[in-house]
């Protein structure tokens, strides 16, 4: 299977060549934000405040990454599970979010609101958090550090690894591979 | 009478926290070995090899296997001709987890209330069970629990009539309807009987059982073997993208029930199965 390299932040025109089981390397800068954080930005867009990153463009990875030992930029940081922010997800999306990184299904009001608005969802092999260590280049807090392993962090990645598993045309692998797999008995 | 102090259950719980999010157990490895082998679908497959390697990076490099390292379970055992000194038992325990946490630049994933939600910021509180038994040993069983995996678990009082059709009909469906989201290929623990409380605690006792082990009884070890055949046919596969390794392994643990009863509970783990057993 070819690998498609991807530089952030995310136009419109490579989201829409991007289709469901494309095996992608993502390099250039991605957000982390889960379930607190999300709960403070959608506060923010509610009170009509900046929201603490360019939204517009940006591609947010659900991840709560555990304390970098010394010497480390990061310690394990795979992705958690996505459905958690389906709600939160919708004001993002017409907000301009064009790409999230999770792992597991989301919500038929995500995904319309995905093709709606051009954005996409990739998958991260959940529970591979210290392979997917070795992509993170750089690793700063940049909102809500009072949340510690929920704080919002701005990652450097080099060719980190992932699935587009829900393309901006509402093709959902979720739903295609694994009834091929499904004994008939 | 035998005593044991309690630094060195504070020093043994803290070094079962690291080790267990650091070195994959061999029950789970070999398991995944053999998934890489009969993975038929591509990207199954290929997903089965990262995390073969994620678990190998982990253990070189010393780090988690999965940022989520878990809110803590534990099982102490304690025999009666045991006397605990220096401290609290219960004390000692949190103080381990709360060291392992900190020296093994853990993640703190608990929230000390559960509508309040403020980080406790040193993963405590463990959730701690207590079995009085025979001799002069304490057996400490440590787990660290994903909650992707958790939050697919489910409960259900089936009714008596509903038997062995009704509980293997639940087990599946619970698995279905977690789908990718408990980061498959799972380890299904099943509790079946006793009361609702005691249900879910047996099924997450059978989580502490290796993968490759099979109960004791004749008729529990065949129900093991056709639930894991079954979930293996849902096509669900490693993270949901499909394929013929949807779970390693399930384990059932019973006991007694009512007449007028069948609770059962299914507790689910993910491939990140850490768990460890020592001996003081
Ligand atoms: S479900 Fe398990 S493997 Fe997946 S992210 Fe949670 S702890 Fe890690």
């Amino acid at each position: 299977m070819s690998i498609i390299k991807i530089q952030t932040p995310l136009t419109d025109e490579s989201i829409q060549n991007l289709k469901a089981g494309d095996q992608v390397e993502l390099s250039g800068t991605i957000f982390t934000a889960r379930d607190a954080a999300h709960q403070r930005l959608i506060e923010t867009i509610r009170k009509g405040e900046d929201l603490p990153f360019e939204l517009n463009g940006s591609i947010i990875y659900y991840s709560g990454s555990s304390p970098a030992a010394p010497g480390k930029v990061i310690g394990a940081c795979g992705p958690t599970t996505s459905y958690r922010m389906d709600e939160m997800t919708l004001p993002l999306l017409g907000l301009g979010l064009k790409g999230m990184i999770g792992k597991g299904e989301r919500s038929q009001e995500v995904i319309e609101a995905m093709q709606t608005h051009k954005a996409v969802y990739f998958a991260a092999i959940g529970g591979a958090g210290a392979l997917i260590a070795r992509a993170v280049k750089k690793n700063d807090v940049i909102a809500y550090d009072d949340l510690g392993a929920e704080a919002i962090r701005k990652l450097e990645v080099e060719e980190f690894k992932a699935i587009v598993v829900i393309d901006a045309h509402g093709n959902n692998l979720y739903e295609t591979e694994p009834v091929k797999y499904k004994a008939t008995t | 009478m035998r005593e044991i102090r309690v630094d060195q259950i504070i020093q043994k719980i803290s070094q079962m926290c690291i080790d267990c999010n650091y070195n994959i157990g061999k029950d789970i490895e070999d398991a995944l070995a053999r998934a890489e082998t009969n993975e038929i679908s591509p990207i199954g497959k290929s997903i089965i090899s990262d995390l073969l390697l994620n678990s190998q990076i982990a253990k070189d490099v010393q780090m988690p296997i999965c940022q989520d390292t878990g809110m803590v379970v534990v099982f102490v055992e304690i025999g009666q001709e045991v006397h605990i000194s220096g401290g609290v038992l219960e004390e000692a325990i949190q103080q381990g987890i709360r060291d392992g946490y900190e020296k093994g630049f853990l993640r703190k994933s608990v929230v000390s209330d559960p509508l309040l939600r403020i980080n406790s910021k040193d993963n405590t509180p463990g959730v701690v069970y207590y079995e009085l038994v025979a001799g002069d040993q304490l057996k400490i069983s440590l787990a660290a629990k994903g909650f992707g995996s958790e939050n697919m678990s489910k409960l259900k009082m089936l009714k008596p009539s509903d038997g062995m059709e009704g509980v293997e009909n639940f087990v599946l469906n619970t698995v279905k309807e977690a789908g990718p989201n408990p980061c498959p290929p799972i380890v299904v623990g099943v509790g079946i009987g006793g009361t609702v409380d005691k249900a879910a605690q047996i099924a997450k006792k059978a989580l502490f059982r290796n993968v490759d082990e099979s109960s004791p009884l004749p008729h529990i070890s065949e129900l093991e073997n056709r639930l894991l055949e079954k979930i293996n046919h849902l096509g669900i596969g490693p993270q949901g993208l499909g394929g013929v390794n949807t779970a390693l392994g399930v384990n059932v643990e019973i006991y007694p029930t009512h007449i007028a009863g069948l609770p059962i509970v299914v507790n689910i783990n993910c491939h990140a199965s850490r768990h460890a057993v020592a001996y003081l």
